[in-house]
């Protein structure tokens, strides 16, 4: 079977690799780009482990081909931070201890990420049922919703 | 040494009880965290593995040879390629494993025992050969009638999964095989009697679904068998040593010969106490001379890997007209899947353990099905258990028009009362916990309409158990904690912690470590409960050699006696009147001059540590009804726990809600589905439904904290006795909600609308 | 002497059904070897597959731990936890 080219832009970085037809993005950032911070929790779209942003939206990069990644940017969580400075969310994530073992982390913090672009006031409600996509069996999402209220607040500061 | 507390009452403790950043936060924050499937090592295959379709069937042949000729296969393995195991007891996890049936379970001989079990494994150097290989592997079945239901399997005609499974614990040993592996008794008193001065009696028949463990990340390992015999393992596991072991025994290898790495693990909560890929991979690598990488699909996970039982279960009460219950008695029916071993006999062990009661009887079943091998699932036994006698104590309670807090009062165990599973509690917190809800603000908030609030109470033994813990000073005055547990929710800060603490550094000062099986001594695996308190123990007691270590060392800069040296605030400072002018030597200056005062310092603590001290919760749990949908939503949670003491608060409320919400699940959603051909229907986290962050409210945990004398500061474990109230704090609250008590687990929509249609 | 109580019918199968039992032992090693002789299998199913509550504290693989006198000893089914 013949392995299909693509360029791609993921995290700001111009990317090329070859796909296998059948891979997913989420197979394609982990074998082939060696981004392994994003995770494989289920392959069917329903744990949100995958999480990453593509042109701007929030989706499972299980369930989109590597092929159709063509020509698109990419966020991961890998580019969350700028250099060495972590972003707010990461840093609230650790100062609530919103993670036990850590594996749904990536996927909930660009998720998150993508919850305070579209609305920079979440309520808990709110914040919620954006997560409801992400699948946490450890926290019992707590602590989790904490630290991302706290970062947005910290956010709506910092902006003003 | 001692492990017991001494420290004067009034000197605080400057890390133990704070809330510092952990050290690994970082890398899984920036997804830099190596987790069991982010491993490579060059040339490595892909493994996979080729399940039973039919719940039970006999082997009759496997042809493998199309297969082999796929381009890009390697190697391929079935049970001829592993040693067929005698029947044998083994200490490798928590508690004896039957090695034979670990092998078995590992790859099915001669028979298949569940739909997914595994039959044969291929290694290729790409995913898709594999996935061709596995279409060409050619098993031939002799399809078996097959039993799921836990009382269809006890019944006479029931279909045998094993003909050698003979019941244990009967009086006479039968003469026929049975898929009850083993029946036991737990009794105290005259139950007869008991029952004869009750003024009220409550009977109920209470059940259960298979329910999993559900952690994210699915199972993963990478295994090389180099030609030389050494083997090198990365797995996500709960015990590096216990992967070691279970290898080692599975394949008839030594474990000397066997080095595993921990990886980060994504989640376990018992379900990675035992070894599913590990020894397939091994031997896979050893047939292809190239690493291997297996990883497990989510479906894979549901259908392959233990959940814990389902059961039935059937609990009388008796109690007088006051509240003071005078007997009762309880029976246990829980599913061990394809081979023995059902958690009952904790079940047994834990069901009245927050009970004084005189007069009891308690008997438990362990039965095999044709579903997967059960796997220890957070207290394992005791929430199922639990959630029976909770439910028929709150009847009780409703029958006597007595609140539930003060039933549980009045019965309530306390130091010096026999524990139904025999010995004397000592420093115990559970009437502690009673009165932190009862005097809570949570249990006097209104009540509206189609809403209940339920009270539970639960226990778990948490244990103590093998572990190695070993403390270095750098040459900079800091320090390295390494210890051979994997930090499932946060215990390597835990570990840090006691040690800063006792050297007297500042948190960021220590680094703690998790080495792998070569690097650290032997370590008991991460589960039970026990890695704050054991492994804690050894990190403390490492930590003090480190400090007679360096008091010795001051001592003779100074010309003085030990004695006259004092360490305190990471300085060792001298006490002797005739050197007053003696300036304190800190952590860092004792450190730049090791090499002239007696070499490295470094110490190594082994123990088996001894003295666990049990867990006792109890929750409160506010729902709503929706009487169109049968929906149940959280409305409020409030969940005390004694702890000991919380070395790090925030992680021990992280466990509180964690454990809180798993029970939730199994109250209201989750369990295996099986069709009629005995396949599980709902293999995917669509269909097995676990609480997503819209379910649930924010779970307030109350910390309580009775010290546990035997660990140096006083900890006890927490985190399997969250899950043990809150099925039956839902279910209690749902009773309370709608006026009918639903005694079969989860409390679905659908059965909660029929509950209300015929009401 | 140290009263032994052994929990749940799986131990009892081994002792006739008698739930105490007197032993003459100071440490835990030796009660099992005097269990050993007296009920044959009994010592070894003790140390596998059972702990022991020495004075209320819970003991697992503790040949070592001392028995008093008039120690209160329960013995009871190994737990392995999750």
């Amino acid at each position: 079977m013949i392995r299909r080219h693509v360029s791609a832009t993921v995290n700001g970085d111009p990317v090329e690799f070859l796909s296998h037809p059948g891979a997913t993005l989420l197979d394609a950032l982990r074998d082939e780009l060696s981004l392994t911070g994003s995770k494989e929790g289920c392959g069917s779209g329903d744990c949100g482990a995958c999480s990453v942003i593509v042109d701007g939206r929030l989706i499972c990069s299980c369930l989109m081909l590597a092929a159709e990644a063509e020509g698109r940017r990419i966020q991961t969580i890998e580019g969350m931070a700028d250099g060495s400075a972590l972003h707010p969310l990461q840093q609230k994530f650790l100062d609530h201890a919103a993670l036990q073992c850590g594996f749904c982390t990536p996927g909930i913090l660009m998720a998150a990420k993508a919850l305070l672009e579209a609305n920079p006031e979440p309520t808990e409600t709110e914040t919620r049922y954006w997560l409801a996509g992400n699948l946490c069996r450890c926290t019992g999402y707590d602590k989790i919703v904490r630290a991302v209220m706290d970062a947005a607040a910290e956010m709506r500061q910092v902006r003003v | 040494m001692s492990d017991v507390l001494e420290r004067p009452a009034d000197s605080p403790l400057k890390v133990v009880g704070t809330r510092p950043i952990r050290p690994d936060g970082v890398d899984k924050v920036t997804g830099a965290a190596t987790f069991g499937a982010d491993f490579s090592m060059p040339g490595m295959l892909v493994g996979k593995i080729k399940r039973s379709p039919h719940a039970h069937a006999r082997i009759v042949s496997i042809e493998t040879k199309r297969a082999r000729a796929v381009a890009g296969v390697k190697a391929i393995v079935t049970a001829a390629d592993f040693p067929d195991l005698a029947s044998e007891e083994y200490e490798g996890g928590e508690s004896a494993s039957n090695l034979r049936d670990l092998s078995l379970n590992c790859m099915a001989r001669g028979k298949a025992l569940y739909d997914g079990h595994a039959v044969a494994a291929v290694a290729a150097t790409t995913a898709a050969a594999a996935d061709e290989a596995l279409e060409l592997i050619e098993v031939t079945y002799e399809v078996l009638p097959h039993v799921i239901d836990v009382e269809e399997a006890m019944s006479h005609d029931a279909p045998v999964l094993h003909a050698h499974l003979f019941t244990e614990g009967l009086e006479t040993r039968p003469e026929t095989p049975s898929n009850i592996a083993q029946k036991n008794e737990l009794a105290r008193g005259d139950l007869a009697a008991g029952f004869a001065a009750a003024d009220v009696v409550m009977e109920g028949r209470y059940t259960t679904a298979a329910v999993h463990q559900g952690y994210i990340e699915p199972h993963a390992c990478v295994a090389a068998f180099a030609p030389d015999g050494q083997c090198q393992v990365w797995s996500s596991s709960q015990g590096q040593f216990m992967v070691r072991t279970y290898c080692a025994k599975v394949l008839g290898l030594e474990a000397s010969n066997i080095r595993v790495t921990p990886a980060e693990i994504g989640g376990g909560f018992g379900g990675k106490t035992t070894v599913y890929l590990e020894p397939l991979a091994l031997a896979l690598s050893r047939q292809s001379g190239a690493p291997v990488k297996m990883v497990m699909s989510r479906e894979e996970v549901f259908r392959a890997t233990g959940p814990t039982s389902g059961a039935v279960m059937e609990v009388t009460l008796g109690a007088t007209a006051d509240g003071r219950i005078t007997a009762a008695d309880v029976v246990l029916k829980y599913q061990a899947g394809a081979f023995p071993g059902s958690p009952v006999g904790a079940g047994s062990m834990t069901a009245l353990a927050c009970y004084d009661i005189e007069n009891f009887h308690i008997t438990g079943y362990d039965v095999v099905t044709n579903s997967p091998k059960v796997a220890a699932y957070r207290a394992p036994g005791a929430p199922i258990s639990a959630f029976a006698v909770e439910s028929a104590i709150d009847e009780l309670a409703l029958k006597l028009c007595m609140d539930p807090i003060a039933l549980r009062e009045k019965n309530a165990v306390r130091d010096g009362v026999k524990a139904a599973y025999g010995p004397t509690y000592r420093n115990i917190g559970y009437v502690e916990t009673l009165e932190a809800i009862r005097d809570h603000p949570h249990y006097r908030a209104p009540i509206g309409p189609n809403q209940g609030r339920g009270v539970a109470v639960g226990f778990w033994f948490n244990i103590g158990g093998e572990s190695t813990a070993a403390v270095h000073v750098n040459e900079d005055g800091s320090a390295v904690v390494v210890t051979g547990n994997p930090d499932i929710g946060g215990s390597r800060v835990s570990m840090a912690m006691m040690a800063a603490e006792v050297l007297g550094l500042p948190i960021e000062k220590v680094r703690p470590i998790v080495a792998d099986t070569a690097s650290i001594g032997f370590s008991m695996l991460t589960g039970g409960s026990r890695t704050t308190f054991a492994t804690g123990m050894a990190v403390t007691q490492a930590a003090r050699k480190i400090v007679a270590d360096l008091k010795q060392r001051a001592a003779g800069i100074w010309s003085v006696a030990a004695e006259a040296v004092e360490w305190k605030d990471g300085a060792a400072h001298c006490l002797d009147p005739a050197k007053a002018d003696a300036q304190p030597l800190s952590l860092a200056a004792l450190a730049a001059r090791s090499a002239r005062t007696g070499g490295p310092i470094t110490a190594e603590v082994s123990l088996t540590a001894q003295g666990a001290g049990p867990g006792f919760a109890a929750h409160i749990c506010d729902v709503e009804v929706d009487p169109e949908t049968g929906h149940v939503t959280i409305l409020r949670y409030t969940a005390a726990q004694d702890v000991g003491r919380a070395i790090h608060p925030a992680y021990v409320e992280g466990q509180i809600q964690g454990g809180v919400a798993q029970g939730i699940g199994w109250a209201l959603n989750e369990e295996y589905v099986f069709d009629r051909l005995g396949r599980m229907e709902n293999a995917g986290f669509l269909d097995y439904r676990v609480p997503v962050a819209s379910d649930l409210p924010m779970i307030e945990p109350i910390i309580v904290e009775v010290a546990n004398p035997r660990h140096p500061f006083g900890a006890k474990g927490v985190g399997e006795a969250p899950i043990v109230p809150p099925l039956a704090a839902v279910a209690n609250a749902v009773r309370r909600a709608i006026g009918v008590r639903m005694t079969d687990l989860p409390l679905s929509p659908p059965k909660i609308r029929a509950v209300i249609d015929a009401r | 002497m140290p009263r032994v109580v052994a929990i749940g019918s799986a131990a009892r199968a081994f002792t006739g059904g008698a739930g105490e039992i007197e032993v003459e032992a100071s440490t835990v090693a030796q009660m099992i070897a005097v269990l050993e002789s007296r009920f044959p299998g009994f010592g070894d199913h003790v140390e596998r597959r059972m702990a022991i509550a020495i004075d209320g504290e819970i003991h697992q693989d503790a040949d070592g731990a001392i028995l008093n006198p008039h120690s209160e000893v329960y013995l009871f089914p190994r737990i392995g936890g999750g």
